[in-house]
């Protein structure tokens, strides 16, 4: 039960804002130490792990494209495009953002989208602007639009991959089943993903909607 | 069969040179900070995996505590604005066309990828074909930023000689680096969380939560086994921020011995809602912070829970419809 003390550092250090960087190397150590390795298997774990999960890092590849696009004025193009259309609302907006990114994240394109690839240079820009066809929006009222883009994004993916047979979750739920004995078909291990996405988007739809009629 | 080595080789490169550009760009005495950061990733990311994992681990604690004393990213000019409008005019649609080439090359590689063969095996290794593909896209995408987004002749006619080249060369990765200190630690996060998701494992928590779980579970209760293994997949996805790291546990621990082997549920839609009820926990926690975190950090939002408020409704309102539906099929479809 005392590797269970690392659980508790995340809670404790999360609700008391530490910097979650800290936190989570802090909880990497009391479990271990609490696991009964040393100081220093626990720190070799870590550094194995941390350098085993390297692919993560990839991602940021997309930094210097986006960051020169942005320098060179992307942000403003977007913005301009999204203006000119008078009348384009936040909640259609994202509703439509929501069905693309799950239908494609659903075939097996879930590098479509993403919060550096598209919701800073594009989706949040576009947001921004379609509210402001609507008047002059006050500080608190940004941030807000750029947070939905963001949640948006992330409901789509999660509520879409889980269709598509290859996904790293449909393999690894039939992995863990074969293990387990039972010889799982991925067609039916993903069927069960439709209703849900089925649900979700019109849930999270009827809430973009509900916000624009405020 | 090609993996993943060489774009993570190549991101190591990329923060290298984020290192470096503070070293030499700026002038201040909190530059050695930043730069050591990003240059102890650099580090990590090109050679960690040839070094042995107590220095692997000793230098991601020296990453840890400069990001614990704080980052001091150099201030660059975001008050260049009307530069960027008057650019964003010059440029017009020019400037959306290497955006938008990033997820379509990164589709269409994953795709055309995966189907390959070299000498009978698949040449890109299946479970990477996506992160091959999109660091293809990403690095397509920059030449035809760099081409589309070239300044015009006469501008490069007014530098020196000798400064135009590095001026067009190193542009991205002045740009890139700005993202990178926009994010600071938080760029690295993902990262972390999911190392101290594998540590947490190798320690067995998981084993613990499960045992904790299976000992307050009353007998012959079907229906809450099956409601025990929803909300655990939940609760263990935000503490470990991860559903794939949830997932093999509570099916070990409750899934498979209680619900499919004491009381005949059927395996297949179990996992499968199960696996859906971790992504709602996902929606729920700053653990996660790929999807929570960072655009905290990208958007520049007021508080750490800014994306997670928002998903908060949805993601409730899905996890019980799934908890409704596995309470419907998962004993039933068994029989």
């Amino acid at each position: 039960m005392l590797v269970l003390s690392g659980v508790a550092v995340i809670i404790i250090g999360f609700a008391l804002g530490v910097n979650p960087l800290l936190v989570t190397v802090l909880a990497a150590l009391a479990s271990g130490l609490a696991s009964g390795q040393g100081v220093g298997a626990t720190v070799a774990a870590l550094g194995h792990a941390f350098v085993h999960d390297d692919f993560i890092a990839i991602g940021w590849l997309v930094l210097p494209v986006i960051g020169l696009l942005e320098s060179r004025g992307l942000r403003e193009r977007v913005r301009l495009l999204v203006a000119r259309r008078a009348g384009v609302r936040v909640g259609r907006l994202l509703v439509s953002y929501l069905a693309v990114r799950q239908v494609s994240a659903a075939i097996g394109l879930s590098a479509i989208g993403g919060q550096a690839q598209s919701v800073r240079p594009v989706l949040a820009p576009m947001v921004e602007a379609a509210a402001e066809t609507a008047g002059p929006l006050d500080a608190s009222a940004r941030p807000r639009l750029r947070a939905w883009a963001a949640a948006t994004d992330n409901i789509g993916l999660f509520f879409g991959e889980d269709v598509f047979l290859a996904m790293g979750a449909v393999l690894l739920m039939r992995g863990m089943l074969l293990q387990a004995g039972v010889a799982a078909d991925p067609w039916r291990l993903s069927l069960w993903a439709v209703p849900v996405a089925v649900f979700a988007f019109l849930a999270h739809a009827a809430r973009l909607l509900r916000r624009d009629r405020r | 069969m090609i993996g993943t080595q060489w774009a993570c080789a190549l991101t190591g490169a990329m923060f290298a040179g984020f290192a470096l550009l503070h070293l030499f760009g700026r002038f201040d005495r909190a530059r050695w900070r930043s730069a050591a950061f990003w240059g102890v990733y650099a580090v990590l990311l090109m050679v960690g995996p040839y070094l042995p994992d107590l220095l692997d681990g000793s230098l991601v604690l020296v990453m840890v505590g400069l990001a614990a004393i704080g980052l001091r990213p150099g201030r660059i000019g975001d008050e260049d604005a009307r530069r960027r409008r008057d650019s964003a005019r010059r440029l017009r649609g020019r400037l959306l066309v290497p955006a938008l080439l990033v997820p379509l090359l990164a589709g269409l590689f994953s795709l055309l990828l995966r189907p390959l063969r070299w000498q009978g095996r698949a040449l890109v290794d299946p479970a990477q074909v996506t992160l091959v593909a999109l660091s293809l896209a990403c690095i397509i995408a920059l030449v035809a930023a760099m081409w589309l987004t070239r300044r015009p002749r006469y501008a490069l006619l007014l530098m020196r000689r000798h400064q135009r080249l590095p001026h067009q060369m190193l542009a991205p990765l002045v740009e890139g680096r700005r993202l990178a200190d926009a994010m600071g630690w938080a760029a690295v996060l993902p990262q972390m969380l999911a190392a101290l998701g594998a540590v947490f494992v190798a320690c067995g928590v998981g084993e613990a939560v499960s045992r904790l779980a299976a000992g307050v579970l009353p007998e012959a209760a079907p229906g809450l086994a099956l409601l025990a293994y929803g909300l655990g997949m939940v609760a263990l996805t935000i503490v470990t921020g991860n559903a794939f790291a949830a997932f093999p546990v509570m099916t070990a621990g409750i899934g498979l011995p209680l619900v499919v082997g004491r009381y005949g549920g059927d395996p297949v839609a179990m996992s499968s809602l199960g696996m859906l009820a971790g992504y709602c926990g996902t929606l729920l926690t700053p653990m996660a912070a790929t999807f929570n975190i960072v655009p905290v950090a990208l958007l520049g939002l007021p508080s750490r829970w800014s994306v997670i408020r928002v998903q908060a409704p949805t993601g409730a309102a899905v996890l019980v419809f799934i908890l409704i539906l596995m309470q419907c099929v998962v004993y039933r479809s068994a029989t």
